[in-house]
């Protein structure tokens, strides 16, 4: 089928990308990002807010031209062969990009009119997707009624009217509630099934995990750290042990029993929780004992899979960046 | 995920023929029309306005400026005409800068499509204002005794002109809608734009009374051209030098305005 005719420039890379950069005055929004990307997988970029994850999607996707640096996407470059990347794509923004002011409908069938299909099979094409997500009841309704979970889904719809090889993903779960999130999940999993190479941006590690292949972890504009969901975890550690005390003058103490148990230093996080990775859930049990020794009262004990948060501690030393103002605060709340 | 039709377009191509660059124009259209089914309101300024005009101008200064309403009359509508469908054009702008900040245009500049379409459909959908605009202005001006001297031949030709150039001259609106930061920042400006342009010129009142400056710009005024060009060919039944000067300053125009509003499109952030 067509899948060839791209494969053939280079059937194992989708995406390449070299030494890319964009400023916005002094924010160096994307700061030097190299990736590759090798086709049929899913690749997850996970980051907090303002990591320059968006910037990177829309340079990748013609919508923006960077200052420096160069991409290519299945071998064509994205500021000399803009017009053929885009026939090789489909893009899912953050904010849904269908027309708020026609019905799914519509927003399906002038989309695929404008990639060249005929009216039928415009018509057609339409129907197919609508089924495919769910939408038919609400086919003709007009969009301002529709739920976020809708919306989305009628987003995605519309990126693969052409079944473009390379899909990108800007954020497809945030602002969902659970249950559409898991539902996008399954759609996103069914996508890649289909052969399609995606490229997925997030804030949330599990969404990573659940979904890529392949993870880029990116802070300010830059790619800190590279590899498999499974290699991410392992290198903060499978679990991480949070602890609130009654008495808040205890809390040194409790690092230092920790620091000798875990072999790990504890750090504070927001409202005063003391946290620290865990490499061995049995070794909680000494932890609590030894502070049981020591008469340090406990008023919560929990131990959690690690969060994106604690993904960044662990590469970088520091927190996002919200996060780790609010932890010096109640640090030095503390201390008083 | 099963789908039974392939991609329409198999080769890859690098260049947007101008065949499909029509078509996908047309197709954007096509959606602008469906927008203005969707909303019927946005029709309201291009209908009140010509009705509204006429009467209130016809019967206000009819007797002042040629004795009575009825001689008034050949004067002031291809005037009001000509006033109240640069005031449709002034949307463009408005409704292109709204449209741009919702997510969709992202879209549509993801697509392998021209970069021209989607401004170049919005633009032609606007010729249904137009015409509104142009068909109200006549029949109100017939129900107030207007009968052309050509009838309904120089009507067309004049309408066709009339839509011709407020199209080429919406590509001004399209770009400060474009470049502009806000819906409000890009009405102001549009007004600013239009007022004087219509407002000083022999839309409403014979250039002679007006002191020197004001006559001198008045002139030199491509509304005025219009103007003069739409009153000979519908009043006398000739097509004079200013019809010729209109059909040029509206190409003109056009071929300024409109790869600058594509640039600026396409370089937008």
């Amino acid at each position: 089928m067509h899948h060839k005719l791209y494969n053939t420039i280079n059937p194992s890379i989708a995406v390449e990308v070299h030494g890319l950069v964009k400023h916005f005055g002094d924010n160096r929004a994307v700061d030097g990002i190299d990736l590759q990307i090798p086709t049929g997988t899913v690749y997850g970029v996970l980051g907090p807010n303002g990591a320059g994850k968006t910037t990177a999607l829309r340079i990748l996707s013609t919508l923006m031209k960077p200052d420096k640096g160069s991409a290519k996407i299945f071998g064509h470059d994205i500021l000399t062969e803009g017009q053929i990347v885009r026939q090789l794509i489909g893009l899912t923004g953050q904010y849904a990009s269908v027309d708020e002011k026609l019905s799914a409908n519509e927003n399906l069938y002038i989309f695929s009119r404008l990639l060249g299909f005929s009216r039928s099979d415009s018509r057609k094409k339409t129907k197919e997707l609508l089924e495919e997500f769910g939408l038919m009841e609400a086919a003709t309704r007009p969009l301002a009624k529709f739920s976020g979970g809708m919306r989305r889904r009628l987003d995605l719809a519309a990126s693969l009217i052409s079944k473009p090889p390379l899909i990108f993903l800007d954020e497809p779960t945030t602002g969902l509630d659970p249950r559409t999130r898991i539902q996008m999940w399954n759609t996103i999993r069914s996508l890649v099934s289909d052969g399609s190479t995606v490229i997925l941006t997030t804030q949330y590690l599990d969404e990573a995990d659940q979904l890529a292949d392949h993870i880029a972890v990116i802070d300010r504009g830059k790619v800190i750290a590279q590899g498999t969901p499974t290699q991410l975890k392992a290198s903060v550690g499978a679990a991480t042990l949070e602890l609130k005390l009654i008495d808040k003058t205890e809390y040194e103490i409790a690092k230092t029993v920790i620091q000798s148990l875990l072999l790990v230093e504890g750090h504070f996080s927001s409202e005063g929780i003391l946290t620290a990775p865990l490499s061995d859930p049995e070794l909680i049990t000494d932890v609590l004992l030894a502070l049981r020794n020591r008469n340090i009262q406990l008023s919560e004990v929990s131990v959690k899979t690690p969060t994106l948060d604690e993904v960044f501690l662990a590469i970088t030393g520091h927190e996002t960046e919200k996060v780790a103002v609010e932890s010096t605060f109640s640090l030095t709340t503390n201390n008083k | 995920m099963k789908q039974t039709n392939d991609r329409a377009q198999l080769v890859l191509s690098n260049q947007t023929s101008l065949n499909q660059t029509i078509r996908q124009s047309l197709i954007m259209a096509y959606r602008g029309l469906l927008k203005v089914r969707r909303t019927p309101e946005q029709l309201i300024d291009v209908t009140l306005q010509p009705i509204l005009f006429t009467l209130m101008f016809g019967y206000l200064f009819g007797g002042a400026i040629s004795g009575n309403v009825h001689n008034y009359l050949p004067l002031l509508i291809p005037g009001i005409l000509v006033q109240s469908i640069l005031t449709g054009a002034v949307t463009i702008g408005v409704q292109l800068r709204e449209d741009m900040e919702k997510g969709v245009f992202d879209r549509y500049k993801s697509m392998p499509i021209a970069r021209i379409a989607p401004l170049a459909g919005a633009l032609l959908a606007d010729t249904i204002r137009y015409a509104l605009v142009t068909i109200l202005t006549f029949a109100t001006g017939y129900l107030m005794g207007y009968r052309p001297e050509t009838g309904f031949a120089g009507i067309l030709l004049v309408s066709v002109l009339v839509i011709s150039f407020a199209w080429c001259v919406s590509w001004i609106f399209a770009l400060a809608g474009v470049v502009g930061r806000s819906a409000a920042g890009v009405q102001g400006i549009s007004m600013m734009i239009l007022f004087p342009l219509t407002f000083l010129s022999n839309a409403y009142v014979p250039v002679e009374t007006l002191p020197k400056v004001l006559k001198w710009f008045a002139q030199i005024n491509p509304v005025s051209h219009l103007v003069t060009a739409i009153r000979e060919i519908i009043n006398h039944g000739v097509i004079t030098h200013d019809f010729w000067l209109s059909v040029l300053g509206g190409l003109v125009i056009l071929c300024v305005f409109a790869p600058l509003t594509v640039r600026a499109y396409r370089n937008k952030v």
